[in-house]
């Protein structure tokens, strides 16, 4: 879809092409290849590499973060010691253990109820919707969700948060779900109906086929918030479970306080890599799933 | 494919449209068998559960003593509200935080947008770009936050950079500013969600008409011109759902506040969730609670006009 519909600029010339800003004017079409490397150059680059060489440093070296080379990489030697002061193992798992079940329980009860609510009408269902998707917009409850759950015996439990961040991201799934079965013609489903499939059928094989690059969309913005959510996992799961920037506060706090920038930054650059690794093997699909979004 | 969606892709406003397109004959009857509500049963329950009580909540204990040095929790009226005021904290963090959102909604739509500007055609290089642009974006806004921590301390990195280009030594406390800290911190948030920003200004991009720009560039319109009478006005839809995400997703920061001042110097950015979080360390639920009630009351006051206005903006077109 994407490269039928952009043809890419690098054959010159054609009146269909796509053309970009300044197209017309030659000196910026042969400057703006420059510009873009120096704003990567300037911009992005200065905060990500401070990380990543003074990962490498002695605590000496890295009292004073800069952007000069370690003398002596010891990236090893500070691994060692984050895997164990950061617990880092187990907050991989903790994080693994609430992001799954939450994005997989956030997707399936998101899409099974904006099936029905992009297909009845009504006033009923108007408000049902407009509550449904009230979460994009309010903030969270915090501090009486803490309360709740430890009403409910979940105070500090994977179950408690998962449910949190279900009811959190169920909102933002339930609206671009429902915008785009609106999308859907009713024609799909009679057709399966008229051979006598029930409604769980229906959905299963013909809606939800249908919303796998929307749900893809969905499902990488999720992953992302509650991968990296330390707010809310202070509230619900602090100091009971490990969860990556739960740790990484634990870490930083103690090194901020003993000026171990290396070990900082060691947690942080071991603590992005599972998700720049994902995101770098599948940045294309990524990339194009959110420009192109709930299209397809 | 789809291509009544194919106008408006990411950008929410899709939602709204092709409702009812169906004949209502009878129709609702049997589409009661054919979507059975049991669908929303889970969904509603979790969200009870999890978002609607809590909130509800939030009302009810606003108005306690509810902190962990009582077992008990009494009523107690209006008290914490009273307090928060007459101590100034309500206001000023309210203030910081509404300062802090629109600064944020500011930086992050004018860099998100001059960045798809920038890397719109489809070259190597810009994928490349738009990739490294959209790293921080996959990172943890609280890793981002210590990294930014380094990075601006007075002896840092920048102001050795700074130092070197100007040749004299310069320490400049980013971070200690009573005035401007909040504007650098605003700028860090930006800096982690412009990569966001600028890939859906991207898509807005994408589906403006070819015809449309052939043609005023076939009238002569330089290139200017053309964006600002066609192509802005085209991107409405993507506005209107990057400035509604900034202001609200900086109104409920706290990542990258915490991790670079923690609320400081002398707590001039000090947020509402920072605030909640504080006091919810010493104990102090009630307030905590006060507070969180206030983030939603505001919230609920700014984001309805807000999104409201920038709607009536695409209506316009």
């Amino acid at each position: 879809m994407t490269t039928t519909a952009r043809t890419p600029a690098r054959s010159p010339g054609g009146p269909a092409r796509r053309r970009g800003l300044n197209d017309h004017h030659g000196p910026w079409r042969r400057l703006q290849p420059f510009v873009a490397i120096l704003a990567v150059v300037l911009v992005i680059a200065p905060p990500l590499w401070i990380a990543v060489v003074t990962a490498g440093k002695t605590q000496a070296e890295a009292l004073n973060p800069d952007l000069t080379l370690p003398t002596r990489w010891q990236l090893w030697e500070n691994v060692t010691a984050v895997w164990e002061q950061g617990r880092l193992p187990s907050a991989f798992l903790g994080s693994l253990l609430i992001m799954v079940p939450a994005v997989l329980a956030v997707l399936t009860l998101g899409s099974l109820a904006s099936w029905v609510l992009a297909r009845r009408s009504g006033r009923a269902v108007a408000i049902l919707y407009a509550l449904a998707i009230s979460g994009i917009v309010l903030p969270p409850a915090v501090v009486t969700i803490v309360l709740l759950l430890r009403q409910l015996g979940l105070a500090g439990t994977a179950i408690g948060m998962i449910g949190v961040y279900t009811g959190m991201y169920l909102s933002t799934v339930i609206f671009f779900v429902t915008g785009f079965v609106r999308t859907i013609p009713h024609e799909l489903e009679e057709a399966a109906r008229v051979d006598g499939a029930s409604p769980v059928r229906v959905f299963g094989t013909i809606i939800l086929p249908l919303l796998v690059p929307t749900i893809a969309t969905a499902t990488i913005l999720i992953c992302l918030y509650i991968w990296n959510d330390v707010f809310y996992a202070f509230f619900v799961v602090g100091g009971r479970l490990d969860t990556l920037p739960l740790n990484l506060f634990q870490v930083a706090s103690a090194g901020l306080y003993l000026n171990n920038w290396h070990l900082i930054f060691t947690y942080v650059v071991l603590m992005s890599l599972p998700l720049l690794v994902v995101f770098v093997v599948a940045q294309r699909k990524i990339i194009s799933g959110i420009t192109s979004g709930a299209v397809k | 494919m789809s291509t009544t969606v194919q106008e408006r892709p990411v950008i929410p406003s899709s939602a709204g449209a092709g409702r009812s397109r169906r004949p209502r004959t009878g129709g609702s009857r049997r589409s009661r068998g054919n979507h059975p509500l049991w669908f929303l049963a889970p969904a509603f329950a979790v969200l009870a559960v999890f978002f609607f009580l809590p909130t509800l909540f939030n009302f009810i204990y606003a108005l306690t003593d509810w902190s962990s040095f009582k077992s008990e929790i009494a009523f107690v009226g209006t008290q914490n509200f009273a307090d928060l005021i007459s101590s100034g904290t309500l206001l000023s963090s309210l203030r910081i935080t509404v300062v802090y959102a629109v600064l944020v909604a500011v930086f992050q739509n004018v860099f998100g947008l001059l960045l798809a500007l920038l890397l719109e055609r489809d070259t190597r290089v810009n994928r490349f770009a738009r990739v490294m642009f959209f790293v921080p974006v996959v990172m943890s806004a609280l890793a981002v936050g210590y990294i930014f921590q380094a990075f601006l301390k007075p002896d840092g990195a920048l102001n050795g950079v700074l130092s070197a280009v100007f040749g004299t030594t310069i320490s400049i406390p980013w971070l200690g500013s009573t005035t401007w800290t909040l504007v650098v911190v605003a700028l860090i948030h930006a800096w982690k969600w412009m990569g966001l920003s600028m890939l859906i200004y991207l898509a807005g991009l994408k589906t403006i008409s070819e015809d449309v720009l052939e043609a005023a560039r076939l009238d002569g319109s330089t290139a200017w011109r053309t964006f600002r009478d066609i192509r802005f006005p085209l991107l409405a839809p993507a506005v209107t759902f990057n400035v509604a995400t900034a202001l609200l997703g900086s109104m409920n920061g706290f990542d990258i506040v915490q991790a670079t001042t923690g609320g400081g110097p002398a707590r001039t950015t000090e947020l509402l969730n920072i605030f909640i979080f504080r006091t919810f360390g010493q104990g102090l639920f009630a307030q905590a609670t006060t507070m969180s009630l206030v983030l939603f009351l505001v919230v609920m006051v700014l984001a309805f006009p807000v999104i409201r206005t920038l709607r009536k903006r695409e209506d316009v077109l």
